[in-house]
């Protein structure tokens, strides 16, 4: 948090059906439904103590309108607005209210085709069912995959230097991970925080703003298994897993929701202090980086977005 | 059940009216249109319909335009079949472009 960037507090999701939408990242996800509000439903994980972090909106198309990220005072999102413009690009103030329960925000769009934005309050509601006094370990009323909170989203896009500028140097992200095709890095992997991760990007010749995956953690690989069960169960679209990817060390599992975009859940993985020296995954490893036990790329993972 | 062809492949299979043809020919372990999302989200397994009757889900308009839809052109994710068809991928499997052999040339 060299800028005051705290995490990764939500992402817009489009949908083609809402109550498809809304049984698959409530029953078989284990979101909690928090609001509705026109077309939007608004969902967060149970551990999360903000109202929402996921928000779905029915649309014509899938993939993601913007994702949010948290800082830590007012006062920064006014430094961070200038520095956004200072460096080139176009900012809108969308005043409080515009998203329910959330202050301002400061919305840009990045060179790669996809929609950010900053925000510093939002409605606190708290741990779901456990609360922060005298709090026992779990709720007892989760169902489906329990997934305990939104953690990261990867995009696919052309210009990784635009977005890495914008990340590295203007909100203070860390680079953690990257893959190199010789000097060329095709893939990034940003935090601001202790998580490996909180965004990252895949390059993608001629693919604008799009949507590869949003992710949600789980505690442990008992949990990873148990989701794949899930899947299975209720006959939902299995991209690939449960395995382990190189990059990252998470262990996981992607699916897709019933409008097609990915969704992953994880648990375990590397974490980060900005100490850490960056790690690199070359080129003639990409298989092992991105499938550590299979170690074979896999082609709809790779070219599959929203 | 009806009797699916995909043009040009030599691959035919058989789907029920409650299956998308995409997964009647993925349950038949066939492999001639490119799977990906199952979820009308991603345009991978887009088709052109030649003949046939049909019924379709909600589907990406990213993927596929309005007049689009009108030439026939559809996910196979989406399509329910009503009768026999037959149909185009405009992808094979590998993802490589298939030329549009349809009534009306791309
Ligand atoms: S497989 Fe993604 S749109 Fe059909
Ligand atoms: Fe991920």
């Amino acid at each position: 948090m060299k800028k005051g960037v705290m995490r990764a507090g939500h992402v817009q999701i489009r949908v083609l059906d809402m109550d498809e939408a809304v049984s698959h990242y409530k029953q078989r996800m284990g979101l909690l439904e928090t609001h509705r509000e026109g077309d939007r439903v608004f969902f967060k994980g149970w551990t999360e103590c903000e109202k929402y972090s996921v928000i779905l909106r029915e649309a014509d198309s899938a993939g993601m309108d913007f994702m949010g990220f948290k800082v830590d005072s007012d006062a920064r999102l006014d430094e961070l607005h200038a520095d956004l413009i200072e460096h080139g690009l176009e900012v809108d103030e969308l005043p409080a209210g515009d998203l329910p329960d959330c202050g301002r925000r400061m919305s840009f769009l990045a060179p790669t085709g996809h929609r950010f934005e900053l925000y510093a309050e939002k409605e606190v509601t708290g741990r779901h069912g456990v609360g922060h006094h005298n709090p026992e370990a779990w709720p007892e009323d989760l169902v489906g995959m329990k997934a305990t909170r939104f953690d990261h989203c990867l995009f696919h896009g052309e210009d990784l230097d635009g977005v890495y500028d914008i990340f590295v140097n203007v909100l203070g992200f860390w680079l953690t991970e990257q893959a190199m095709a010789g000097e060329e890095r095709v893939a990034q992997f940003f935090t601001c925080s202790m998580k490996e991760h909180e965004i990252a990007f895949i390059k993608a010749e001629g693919n604008t703003g799009a949507f590869h995956h949003a992710s949600f953690h789980l505690e442990t690989w008992q949990d990873v298994l148990h989701a794949a069960d899930i899947i299975s169960m209720h006959d939902i679209s299995l991209d690939i897993g449960p395995t382990r990817h190189g990059l990252t060390h998470g262990a996981t599992i992607y699916f897709f929701d019933p409008s097609g975009n990915r969704n992953e859940t994880f648990c375990g993985g590397d974490y980060f202090f900005p100490d850490h020296p960056v790690v690199t995954w070359d080129a003639d490893k990409l298989g092992k980086a991105v499938f550590y036990h299979s170690r074979e790329l896999n082609e709809r993972f790779l070219t599959v977005t929203t | 059940m009806y009797r699916i062809e995909v043009e040009g492949t030599g691959v035919e299979f058989e789907c029920g009216p409650e299956r998308s043809l995409l997964a009647g020919m993925e349950a038949q372990a066939k492999k001639a249109i490119a799977v990906g999302c199952r979820g009308g989200g991603c345009g991978f397994c887009k088709i052109r319909i030649l003949e046939g009757d049909y019924d379709t889900k909600k589907m990406s308009v990213k993927f596929v335009s309005h007049s689009e839809r009108l030439d026939g052109y559809a996910l196979s994710c989406r399509v329910f079949p009503r009768s026999d068809m037959r149909v185009v991928a405009l992808e094979d499997v590998e993802g490589n472009k298939i030329i549009d052999t349809g009534i009306i040339k791309l």
